[in-house]
């Protein structure tokens, strides 16, 4: 009914995530640009604000194509208020129970998932580093 | 249906970016993210229903199956012309510059 908006929300939060780290890692290199090991650090691993955007990624696009989907099963309308069980309390339920469960399960599977690659990717580094030095 | 289309389209986009790795200038990522996105989200669909119908959701209504098929389609078009506008707006390859440019 309304399940994709659990991942949006997700989304926004790990949105705003991504620019402060991404701010903050910029700072942090141009700190760090003069140190040689630090550099070879950089080269080796990805910013964590890149592994951010795998994250965001996956969310915002799921969400958009699940938004088609919820058009075109006329639960979601172009005016207000929008979600066609927001008008019905009784539905406005059944719409909520489903978000809890479905919709923090999308959430929950897309995060695990990306949790998942960031485990591989690390693994991957670390390798990379070990062979470098 | 909808869920098995949209896992295809993953996989051929994800074969596709992965031919061309690590050259990306046709921005082919954006595509593997949003359909593996989508994908995943129906996964968890697919999951609960069947929890609810049990052996019944593999034997779906053929009228059913061809709307969830007809709407896989769309949903891989949309995904498309997502990838496509964005594509053409950060103009990779800078063509739609030398073009606008060109007198």
């Amino acid at each position: 009914m309304a399940c994709f908006l659990v991942p949006v929300a997700e989304a926004v939060v790990t949105t705003v995530i991504t620019k402060v780290v991404e701010s903050q890692e910029t700072k942090q290199a141009a700190l760090k640009g003069a140190n040689e090991n630090s550099s070879l650090e950089m080269e080796t691993r990805i910013p964590f604000s890149r592994k951010l955007k795998w994250l965001n990624n996956l969310l915002w696009g799921g969400s958009a194509l699940l938004a088609f989907e919820h058009l075109w099963h006329g639960e979601v309308v172009p005016w207000f208020p929008f979600l066609t069980a927001a008008s019905d309390p009784a539905a406005a339920s059944v719409m909520l129970s489903e978000m809890a469960t479905v919709g923090v399960s999308m959430a929950a599977l897309v995060t695990a998932v990306w949790g998942v690659m960031l485990l591989v990717t690390n693994a991957m580094e670390s390798e990379a580093q070990r062979a470098s030095n | 249906m909808t869920l098995l289309t949209t896992v295809f389209a993953a996989i051929i986009c994800t074969v596709i970016w992965y031919k061309n790795a690590p050259h990306n200038e046709m921005k082919i990522g954006i595509l593997c993210w949003m359909y593996w996105g989508a994908s995943l989200m129906w996964l968890v669909d697919a999951i609960y229903e069947y929890a609810e119908l049990g052996a019944e959701y593999f034997t779906p209504a053929p009228l059913d199956m061809l709307n969830d098929f007809y709407l896989g389609l769309s949903v891989v078009a949309l995904g498309l012309i997502i990838w496509l506008v964005s594509l053409l707006i950060t103009d990779p390859k800078g063509v739609i510059r030398v073009a606008l440019l060109k007198k």
